[in-house]
């Protein structure tokens, strides 16, 4: 019984590589600390920004600028960044997704490339351009059309009073604008990525070329769409030039988005006012910052959670 | 619920390049036809043309016509997605939707076109369907896990079942075997035999044995050469292309000595 084991030859030469791959292993140690980097980076902001936050934190009220403390500096800043994002997120993420798909499967193939070509140069646009067509041009332009939303549409909560050009309605759809090259840009690689496989199936069962979109393009586009989204939106939370140069910030809560009545965002009230602070407003400031960066941690969270909810059915395997 | 398929002089292109030349003939309803012949000689191509599927590759052109009885699938105005529903097709790679569950992969093709159907009546196509795609068995108690989840052949069946479930005329099956293991081949056969008795079934295959124990009638394309046009060089009964083909190119091919 023992032969088996005490005859088993030594294991051919030709078979062992003494140890691991050099090259697997460079590999390996390069990417787990490029992982390391970028976890230390966070964690290094996240910090800084508590440190530094720290003294507005347990200061008495009555110091924080405004004399009501921090939270009621903060809260309408955060109302104003979360208003001012969403309306970009709103006008954008339809106008991507419809011009994306244009360019994958409807657009004949040269002005597709050219169409392509372009969202890809608008994509390079820096955000302080996108802030002057705003004062100068979409604001102006937008009030006949502010003024038809509260007419038509007042009985909403969003419309009413005396429009002005410098509005979060205004606000939000530059920075809709200028978020919708990169969504586009994302989205429509997303799609022409669909498996022909899936388009086939679904126009051989005779679907219309928007049923198989919907049947095999979206399903398997969702979370790139939702990337992209993610993308757009940390882009919008974030800005700050057009947002600066565009509205105007009063410190009350309003739901009326076409007048100059609604608070400002955060990114652009620390561009504004941090120059000229000291001291304890600094502190404030910073943690002001500290909330945006939270919020963006939260909403990039939320937004991995939908795209994991299904992925067992998201044909990866 | 069959229909008898008229081609006539079908030429079919890919741009400028000729693919498919001249092929006329007629395929019987209640009926399984193979298409035989060696890589690239066009089967795919003639296949997609008999549904109009080849319109979704860019430059893809016919001319000539195919009559589904008697109705011009190339006449003007006729609307491709029309067509695609009475002529349905399965492909060589299964491809079930990865989003979607058994269930909702069987109704996809019902589902289109804004159709609603009860419930009840929802469950009875699915147990039908895969009833007479010989899954159902298999995937009973699991109708709302993903498709993509089945083994190959599960899969391959599971396109069959939505295939038939928006009940067509005609089923064209692209090597609907070629990536599966003998048992699901025998399966899959197995249920084309079944089907003849509904459908039109046009089979192309690499495999000689599955035209000659599935098929009524074979239909044998070649090419001359690289960059000529692919002709259909015989069409019969299938015992008579096995046995006593008339061309020879057609014995060479079924003795082994081509391609
Ligand atoms: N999308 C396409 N664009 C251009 N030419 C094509 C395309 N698809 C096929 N062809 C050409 O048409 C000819 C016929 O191809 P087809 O796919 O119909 O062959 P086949 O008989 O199905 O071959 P196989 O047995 O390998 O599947 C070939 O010369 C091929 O190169
Ligand atoms: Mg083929």
């Amino acid at each position: 019984m023992s032969t088996s084991t005490q005859t088993r030859e030594p294991a051919a030469a030709e078979l062992t590589t003494g140890g691991r791959r050099f090259g697997d292993q460079i590999f390996r140690g390069l990417s787990t600390s490029a992982g390391l980097v970028i976890l230390t980076a966070l964690f290094l902001v996240a910090a800084f920004l508590l440190w530094q936050a720290w003294p507005a934190l347990v200061a008495d009220p009555a110091d924080v600028r405004g004399g009501k403390g921090l939270v009621h500096y903060i809260a309408p800043l955060l109302v104003g960044t979360v208003m001012a994002a969403l309306i970009a997120l709103l006008t954008a993420l339809p106008l991507s997704i419809g011009i994306a798909l244009f360019i994958s499967h409807y657009a004949p193939r040269r002005l597709a490339s050219a169409l392509g070509y372009l969202v890809d140069l608008l994509a390079a646009v820096p955000s302080v351009i996108f802030g002057l067509w705003g004062i100068t041009v979409l604001g102006p332009g937008m009030i006949p059309v502010q003024g038809g939303l509260v007419d038509y549409l007042g009985w909403l909560p969003f419309f009413g009073g005396t429009s002005s050009p410098r509005s979060m309605l205004v606000t939000g759809l530059v920075l809709g604008i200028m978020i919708l090259p990169i969504m586009t840009a994302v989205n429509r690689e997303v799609f022409l990525q669909t498996p022909r496989l899936h388009e086939e199936a679904s126009l051989a069962l005779g679907a219309t070329r928007w049923e198989m979109i919907k049947q095999a393009v979206f399903p398997f586009g969702k979370s790139g769409i939702i990337s992209g989204a993610m993308l757009g939106l940390g882009r919008a939370l974030g800005e700050t030039m057009a947002v600066a140069i565009i509205l105007s910030p009063s410190v009350r809560y309003t739901s009326v988005l076409n007048t100059s009545g609604n608070p400002g965002t955060i990114a652009a009230d620390i561009a504004l006012n941090f120059p000229e602070s000291s001291g304890i407003d600094v502190n404030t400031l910073v943690a002001s910052g500290l909330v945006l960066f939270f919020l963006t941690l939260v909403v990039n969270m939320f937004a991995r959670w939908i795209v994991s909810r299904r992925s067992e059915f998201s044909g990866a395997n | 619920m069959s229909k008898q398929i008229d081609v006539k002089d079908l030429n079919i292109y890919y741009g400028d390049f000729l693919a498919v030349q001249d092929v006329s003939t007629t395929i019987a309803p209640r009926s399984i036809t193979a298409l035989i012949g060696p890589s690239g000689c066009g089967k795919s191509t003639f296949l997609r043309a008999l549904n109009r599927m080849h319109e979704v590759i860019p430059g893809a052109k016919v001319k000539g016509s195919v009559e589904l009885d008697g109705q011009d699938m190339y006449g003007r105005g006729v609307d491709p997605v029309l067509v695609r529903r009475k002529v349905g097709m399965v492909f060589q790679k299964p491809n079930p939707f990865p989003t979607m569950s058994i269930k909702e992969n069987v109704l996809a093709g019902v589902k289109l076109n804004n159709k609603r159907i009860k419930k009840s009546e929802a469950e009875e196509l699915v147990e039908s369907s895969l009833k007479g795609a010989n899954l159902w068995n298999e995937v009973k108690d699991r109708l709302d896990k993903p498709g993509s989840g089945l083994s190959g052949g599960q899969q391959q069946r599971l396109c069959i079942a939505r295939t038939i479930a928006v009940k067509p005329e005609v089923v064209l099956m692209d090597e609907p075997c070629s990536a599966l293991d003998p048992i699901s081949t025998l399966a899959v056969e197995d249920l084309m035999a079944e089907l003849k008795n509904d459908y039109t079934i046009v089979i192309v295959t690499h495999n000689m044995q599955q035209a000659a124990r599935v098929s009524d009638k074979t239909g044998f394309f070649n090419i001359e050469g690289t960059g000529k046009p692919g002709k259909l060089v015989e069409y019969d009964e299938t015992s008579k292309i096995f046995n006593n083909p008339s061309e020879k190119a057609t014995e060479d091919y079924i003795s082994g000595r081509f391609g």
